[in-house]
């Protein structure tokens, strides 16, 4: 890892140079209420004072919807085409958070699992990450419960943490954040002495060990507590659309008589029609079992699958749900409690 | 304890009802709650910011089974369990609905004609930042409302929280869920996410009780709470109050228009 100074106010003549350089820059930019990753094209549209967006940054590798293939059929044949490599974009992700860069690692757990995604892994690969550390949080945040935190690094490409009013800390992780670095090489002066980095991050409380939850759920499945966390849960898609580890996904056709498209688009645990058979039957018929599989997805049969957690604590399902299903507070009630 | 919770308490003692969906504080704000335990009649609470429309919850049958239950109200509880009563989906003899005044007194509307009247007299105030929106709408010409919708419902993720929360969105199939013949899309376009709107509206038309539900629900903050609210002024300018029923279940075989001979 390479350390620099940079001066704050020189951020926006790099960032331009990115711009400038990069295909696809994503930032944090608002519109009404909201703050959303979207396409810049010059560093004033993005929201620097932004905590997280409302949607997670999965899209720029696992957009809403993705074509597989296209199809032609003709007479008896039929003729596939898969998109050329070239149709996803080098891309650039800005001033994304540490649980925005966490959450790729799940992701990519679960698309390369047995089979090798490759449009998945393209996008992926393509993709440059840099982070802001987080000098304030919310009350949705738990990224230190789950092992992540707001200097976290992991899964960043380059992580900056302004030090005070003039400087900003630039932790350089992979030779991907090199060549950011290398579009404006003058503006780095190389650290010359240990910044503390630690102390201009927001303070979250540990409330709870990922681990913890896992040993609590992983022997919960008959338990009542889904019932009764789910009560007034209502079975949008909402919580699991926003969040940057979700990866279920539905297979759709677009199809316009003998040709068409196969689609791959976002799906949620949350709906009531994810797992009904053809026949009418269900076998997660209540919200109860579905908020259940949520939470042991995420919480047992991801770590114990993959070796990786599915949530990096970043809070967008706390935000996004309507009737205020707080991950953090039904966690730590998981925690403290011993299972009836 | 205040009024509310002793009755909430004696009502679940007594068993006169399983369960009150009601208030409690959730996490900076107001959230549904299920009181299924006397001793956790303490926790809930009733204020103006109660703001979910807990209607929802009447026609989810995994929650409420065959038992009576007790729903504490406010306006948009009411109006929409009269509208859920027009169609059918209400057994009002499991149902009881409780309101509760600014003194705290808690009434029970034991008829339809007592929450009708309940409804009349306290009937909200028109929000003014969604009079000035449809206002404004108003004022664009054709080409500035298709910008608008399009560049709005371009951000729709297609979560159906919108629906989820609509206390009148009850269907088991819901049309977005049909795939023979497929109405919509069902993944996100911007197309298609105009067509979702415009197909709940739709579904609305007559029924909507304008209680804001489907708007606070979304994730995205999107405007289309008013796409509601404009369709239920304009049906009542249009067809005017109605009797019963709604514009899309209702005919008159002396329609001047003759689609339905
Ligand atoms: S489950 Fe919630 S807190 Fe965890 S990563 Fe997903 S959106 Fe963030
Ligand atoms: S937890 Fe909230 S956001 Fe998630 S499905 Fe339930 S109501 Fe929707
Ligand atoms: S709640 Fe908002 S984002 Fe979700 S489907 Fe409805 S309009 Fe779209
Ligand atoms: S305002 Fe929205 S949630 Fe309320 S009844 Fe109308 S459509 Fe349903």
């Amino acid at each position: 890892m390479e350390k620099y100074i940079i001066k704050t106010e020189q951020i926006d003549a790099w960032l331009k140079r990115i711009i400038e350089s990069v295909p696809r820059v994503l930032a944090p930019v608002s519109s009404g209420t909201k703050t959303e990753f979207r396409r810049i094209k010059s560093p004033e549209e993005v929201n620097n004072k932004s905590l997280t967006t409302t949607v997670s940054a999965k899209a720029a590798a696992f957009p809403p919807v993705e074509t597989l293939f296209k199809y032609q059929k003709d007479g008896k044949d039929t003729t596939l085409t898969e998109d050329s490599f070239d149709k996803y974009p080098e891309t650039v992700l800005w001033h994304a958070r540490s649980c925005d860069a966490m959450g790729f690692s799940p992701l990519s757990a679960i698309f390369d699992w047995d089979y090798k995604d490759n449009i998945y892994d393209e996008r992926r690969n393509k993709l440059t990450i840099v982070t802001f550390a987080c000098n304030q949080s919310d009350e949705c945040c738990f990224c230190t419960s789950v092992g992540g935190g707001p200097g976290n690094v992991e899964g960043s490409d380059i992580q900056l943490t302004m030090l005070n009013a003039t400087d900003t800390l630039v932790e350089v992780m992979t030779e991907k954040g090199q060549k950011l670095v290398a579009l404006l090489p003058d503006i780095f002066q190389p650290l010359s002495e240990e910044v503390d980095k630690e102390a201009v991050l927001a303070k979250i409380p540990v409330q709870f060990t990922k681990e913890e939850i896992k040993e609590h759920v992983s022997n919960a499945f008959d338990s009542p507590v889904w019932k009764r966390q789910s009560a007034r849960c209502l079975g949008c898609g909402a919580c699991a659309f926003v969040c940057p580890t979700c990866a279920c996904f539905d297979i759709q056709e677009d199809a316009h008589g003998n040709h068409g498209r196969r689609l791959r688009c976002w799906d949620a645990c949350g709906f009531s029609l994810f797992t009904q058979h053809t026949s009418g039957y269900n076998p997660r018929p209540t919200q109860a079992t579905r908020w259940r599989q949520r939470i042991l997805h995420k919480f047992s049969y991801m770590p114990e699958r993959l070796g990786v957690y599915g949530c990096t604590g970043c809070g967008r399902c706390s935000r996004a749900c309507p009737v205020d299903m707080n991950l953090q507070e039904h966690l730590i009630s998981i925690a403290n409690s011993n299972h009836e | 304890m205040n009024k509310l919770q002793e009755r909430a308490t004696d009502l679940l003692k007594g068993g006169t009802v399983k369960l009150i969906i009601g208030f409690e504080q959730g996490n900076n704000k107001i959230r549904p709650f299920f009181c299924e335990k006397p001793e956790d009649a303490e926790k809930l609470i009733y204020s103006d910011d109660c703001s979910t429309n807990n209607a929802v919850y009447l026609t989810k049958k995994e929650l409420i089974g065959d038992n009576k239950i007790a729903i504490i109200a406010t306006y948009k509880e009411i109006a929409s369990i009269i509208q859920l009563n027009k169609e059918n989906q209400i057994k009002k003899e499991n149902l009881m609905v409780l309101t509760v005044d600014k003194d705290g007194d808690v009434t029970e509307l034991t008829s339809f004609e007592e929450m009708e009247k309940f409804c009349e007299e306290n009937t909200p105030a028109p929000d003014p930042v969604v009079a000035a929106l449809i206002e404004k709408i108003d004022k664009m010409n054709r080409e500035e409302r298709w910008a608008y919708w399009k560049s709005e419902l371009d951000k729709c993720i297609r979560c159906y929280a919108c629906r989820a929360a609509c206390p009148l969105c009850y269907c088991n199939r819901c049309i977005s869920e049909v795939n023979c013949p497929q109405w919509l899309d069902p993944w996100k376009s911007t197309l298609s996410n105009i067509e979702w709107q415009i197909n709940r509206v739709m579904h609305m038309s007559g029924r909507c009780t304008g209680c804001g539900a489907c708007a606070k629900a979304c994730p995205l903050d999107l405007p289309i709470g008013i796409l509601t609210k404009k369709m239920s002024t304009d049906i009542k300018e249009m067809l005017g109050e109605g009797e019963g029923g709604n514009v899309l279940s209702t005919f008159n075989p002396n329609d001047k228009e003759n689609f339905i001979h």
